[in-house]
């Protein structure tokens, strides 16, 4: 186990080396940032010292190199629009996305395990009727749209949740006040996860009922929903272990929208503004955090996958 | 054998038009599929004939700023005075264009490289896989949005865009296929009958694989009409003047807007709902036409 | 076409060699680790040699996983050999099928197993018997649907069955249609794998028949893989027998169903039934054991672990496989006792 964990590791820097080389060469194919700070009132010469000074002029390879190298020194750069260090700007937003998307991810699976399993053995029926258009819906409707409509509904007409932010401006926070902010984005979040977690869940156990080692266990006699519970759960957990693993990307990037819309301070926020501002060092620390957030994901998956299904060798 | 023998059909019995006759029968038993198949191909064809059949042009100012519904302005107008009805169509148009166009090529290049992987296996495969991991790596909102930004938002841009981010999957899927599409003894046979990898990539393995495929298709293109409607929606996409069901929807986020006018950003949204959950109804109902176990 | 290599010279008994497989040896290696790294092998095939000669048919019998599927395999070139050659008409084949081969390799075909998979489900059968004849220029667009219909005929289909897909046919009419193909480029050779095991026996015995019709009919050459002995002997002029990876006896046909020289062969004649209710009283050789793992095939004769007869001398020296009887040197048989079997040979048919 352990080599191969070694092995995964040592084939995800290469890797992630080429993910960031990519993104370099195509962020400094977008424009330099010092468009932005071109104007009538900004002289060419201070353009220019400025250049230098964030080291623009250089060749690509040795400013990528550059960049590298502070990375593994721990320095993640300074933002070219706050002067913050990027990690700091990476640090701060982070637990507010992973907080939301983390909410929204296990809710999405609470309630889209039992409802699958649910509307995979009785199917048919008008509970799997429901379930199986409320999942269509939730993964049809634009998230931003559903929050238009949620916003709408409960900040304007009913007054009950607020519109935006994460806690009400001027006070401090506080548990209660960030769960207020937190119910509107999470529900757009959940809606969207868990329609398509109950159509995977009840697609997977609908294929495993369906073959014979299970019919041979209710003849065997043993009840139906002991059969259910130890035999299909367990052979269905797979498929689920694959879609946690392909939804980990998520964690980051999935709020992006939402956080926009509900103007939550979170990862996704961050990265539109740095985005738009060009700002080089912000992008890139966020590209990279995603980037080993996934492979970490990737490696999870695959040793999770081979604690369930004995049959799989790590080679 | 006589000449006559060729290709005559003998009284007997009539021979099965085949597979397609088959997956065509079962899809049209799926009730929600084909209402879905009527309602999409309606509103394309109404967004093909937008030019054609819509009141005004969609972007002359026609009347008075946000005016509500009337019957001069079936669905009111926005809040420079186009009209809402008229740049709805439009708008529908530009986001199926995009969701089709897009999709279109992202499954051709993810077939392609699918099937040379798959097929051929050793360093190609290697390398094509870890191509494709990494672009799959990436969080797929932060692709889209650094690649809008760096190469200017716009309608082509966009369709170029959404199509080299979303080959990933097909790619994978194709692959999965031909591996196990490659052991079966048709295949071998083919080998041994002499025939050239060409004859037996496109003849025998990919229209076996095509089922899947069109499946998978129809969640991109759901996918894309969504991504499409975001990507504008935070004007990193289709850009106004041109209207598509996400810039239109850009408006509602001031709190007046939202309130007081729904006419403008309630219709664009509901027709994506519609689209998309009437795109997803179809890709169901095929797929469980196509379900192999059911055709033996 | 078939008259264009230069033929070698005749054997002494006047038959022609077409095939001759010499030390034929394939090994599949199980890899583990960082860095592939072989940590075992799996031993398929371990030195197989026979010739096949012009118009006969070879049978190749033997259990799941002795590797008689892997010998076919690699005459027609699905798999490359590790090690040993494959001569026909005395010449070297090419190693591998790459796509789109012309050369030699066609005159070589095969018919599948499993009828199901063997024919694409989504071709009509006209296609799958014309693609590749268009290909290989046998025909040209114009002749390709009467050449279809005649391989057609050939094989006992009717012509319309070109129009149909291959779920319309049951499983004999499919490996007609398999055979059909196989004779399509004109095969000198066809390899027979296990062409009757999947289907139902009375549907058996018509496709075996139709195999020997057509061999009468077009003076081919089978090698025919099966795993059962009644079935391979009703169509064989020859039988090996192999074990685990090599050839245990070979002989005539009817002198290996009848005085089996070789313990496993006597073991698998009488596992084969007889339709006579006095046979269940007699004396039968049940092997004890589990086929050993071809991983690490046994020391000395292989088959020793299961044989009764086995002596100290079995279990380190590797028996050759020679003809213990000098006047009939088309019996050979790989075992160091086998004189004992000759000598009983009335005995033996109880």
């Amino acid at each position: 186990m352990m080599r191969y964990l070694l092995k995964r590791i040592l084939i995800a820097i290469p890797v992630l080396i080429g993910i960031t080389l990519l993104d370099y060469l195509i962020m400094s194919l977008a424009g330099s940032p010092l468009s932005m700070m071109q104007g009538p009132r900004v002289s060419q010469a201070a353009v220019e010292a400025r250049a230098v000074e964030l080291g623009l002029q250089q060749p690509f390879l040795v400013q990528y190199f550059t960049w590298l190298s502070q990375l593994l020194h721990g320095n993640w750069g300074y933002s070219i629009k706050t002067y913050r260090p990027v990690w700091e700007m990476i640090t701060q937003n982070l637990p507010p996305t992973l907080l939301l998307m983390g909410v929204s991810m296990v809710l999405a699976f609470v309630i889209a395990i039992p409802v699958g399993i649910y509307s995979a053995t009785h199917q048919y029926s008008k509970g799997d009727y429901t379930a199986v258009t409320l999942s269509f819906l939730g993964t049809s409707i634009p998230s931003f749209f559903l929050s238009l409509i949620l916003v709408y509904v409960f900040t304007v007409r009913l007054g009950w949740l607020p519109s935006g932010g994460m806690s009400t401006l001027g006070t401090g926070g506080g548990f209660w006040d960030v769960l207020l902010h937190m119910i509107q984005p999470t529900i757009v979040l959940t809606a969207s996860l868990a329609g398509s977690n109950i159509r995977y869940v009840r697609s997977s156990v609908l294929e495993i009922l369906e073959k014979d080692y299970l019919r041979t266990a209710t003849a065997k006699g043993i009840g139906r929903r002991r059969v259910i519970r130890r035999h299909a759960v367990r052979n269905a957990l797979l498929p689920i272990i694959t879609v946690i693993g392909m939804e980990i990307p998520m964690l980051i990037g999935g709020a992006v929208v939402v956080e926009q819309v509900f103007s939550w301070p979170g990862l996704g926020l961050l990265t539109m503004t740095s985005i738009m501002n060009r700002d080089y060092p912000v992008i890139m620390g966020v590209s990279l955090l995603a980037a080993v957030i996934v492979l970490l994901g990737n490696l999870l998956t695959d040793i999770l996958y081979a604690v369930v299904d004995p049959t799989i060798q790590l080679k | 054998m006589t000449a006559t023998a060729q290709k005559t059909k003998t009284h007997t019995d009539e021979p099965n038009r085949g597979y397609l006759h088959t997956v065509a029968r079962r899809f049209l038993r799926h009730r929600l599929g084909v209402v879905s198949l009527y309602f999409v191909a309606t509103l394309t064809l109404l967004a093909l004939l937008a030019p054609l059949i819509s009141p005004y042009d969609p972007n002359k100012l026609v009347g008075k700023f946000s005016a509500p519904p009337s019957l001069q302005f079936w669905l009111g107008t926005d809040q420079v005075g186009r009209d809402v009805l008229t740049r709805l169509l439009y708008a529908t148009r530009i986001s199926l264009l995009v969701g089709f166009a897009s999709t279109a090529i992202a499954t051709a290049i993810g077939v392609v490289l699918g099937l040379l992987s798959g097929y051929f296996g050793g360093w190609v495969d290697m390398v094509i896989m870890r191509f494709t991991d990494m672009v799959m790596s990436f969080p797929y909102i932060l692709l889209v949005l650094v690649a809008a930004a760096i190469f200017q938002p716009g309608l082509w841009n966009i369709i170029l865009i959404l199509g080299f981010v979303d080959w990933p999957g097909v790619a994978r899927l194709v692959r999965g296929n031909v591996l196990s599409l490659r052991e079966t003894a048709f295949v071998q046979a083919d080998r041994v009958a002499g025939m050239p990898t060409r004859h037996t990539l496109f003849s025998e393995i990919l229209p076996n694989t095509v089922a899947p495929i069109l499946v998978y298709a129809t969640s991109v293109v759901a996918l894309s009409i969504l991504d499409e409607a975001s990507l504008s929606f935070l004007g990193m996409g289709v850009q106004p003047p041109t209207a598509s069901l996400g810039n239109m929807l850009n408006g509602a986020q001031s709190i007046t807007i939202l309130t007081t006018k729904p006419w403008l950003w309630v219709p664009p949204g509901l027709v994506i709902i519609l689209l998309v959950l009437c795109i997803n109804f179809i890709g169901d109902a095929l797929r469980d036409a196509v379900d192999p176990r059911n055709l033996r | 076409m078939q008259n264009d290599t230069p033929q070698p010279p005749l054997e002494p008994d006047g038959a022609q060699t077409l095939l001759s497989v010499r030390g034929l040896i394939k090994q599949y290696p199980i890899r583990r680790g960082w860095f592939p790294r072989t940590v075992a092998t799996v031993h398929a095939v371990d030195g197989v040699d026979f010739d096949l000669h012009r118009g006969e048919t070879l049978g190749l019998v033997g259990e799941s996983g002795c590797g008689k599927t892997t010998v076919g395999r690699q005459i027609v070139g699905l798999e490359t050999p590790t090690a040993g050659e494959i001569l026909y008409h005395g010449q070297p084949l090419p190693e591998r099928l790459r796509g789109g081969e012309r050369g030699d390799r066609t005159r070589l075909q095969m018919v599948f197993q499993d009828t199901f998979a063997s024919l694409n489900p989504r071709k009509r059968i006209g296609d799958i018997l014309g693609d590749p004849l268009l290909y290989h220029r046998l025909a040209t667009r114009k002749t390709v649907w009467p050449e279809v219909h005649r391989l057609l005929d050939l094989v006992g289909l009717p012509a319309n069955a070109a129009q149909r897909y291959p779920h319309e046919f049951s499983g004999g009419q499919r490996q007609r249609v398999g055979l059909a193909r196989a004779l399509s480029l004109k095969p000198d050779l066809i390899v027979c794998d296990e062409p009757v095991s999947a289907l139902d026996v009375s549907i058996q015995a018509q496709i075996l028949n139709l195999i020997r019709d057509l061999q009468h009919e077009l003076q081919l050459t089978y090698l025919f893989i099966g795993h059962g002995l009644a079935a391979v002997h009703y169509v064989s002029d020859r039988i090996a027998v192999m074990y685990l990876g090599k050839i245990v006896e070979i002989a005539p046909s009817s002198d290996l169903f009848f005085a089996p020289q070789h313990p496993y062969t006597q073991a698998l004649c009488d596992a084969a039934p007889v339709p006579d209710p006095e046979e269940r009283k007699r004396d039968r050789i049940v092997l004890s054991g589990e086929i050993p793992s071809n991983l690490q095939p046994p020391a000395g004769c292989r088959f020793h672990t299961r044989c009764p007869y086995a002596t100290e001398l079995c279990k380190t020296v590797e028996p050759a496989l020679i003809a213990h009887v000098p006047e009939d040197p088309g019996h050979m048989t790989a075992c160091h006792h086998a004189q004992r079997w000759i000598t009983k040979k009335g005995a033996l048919q109880a």
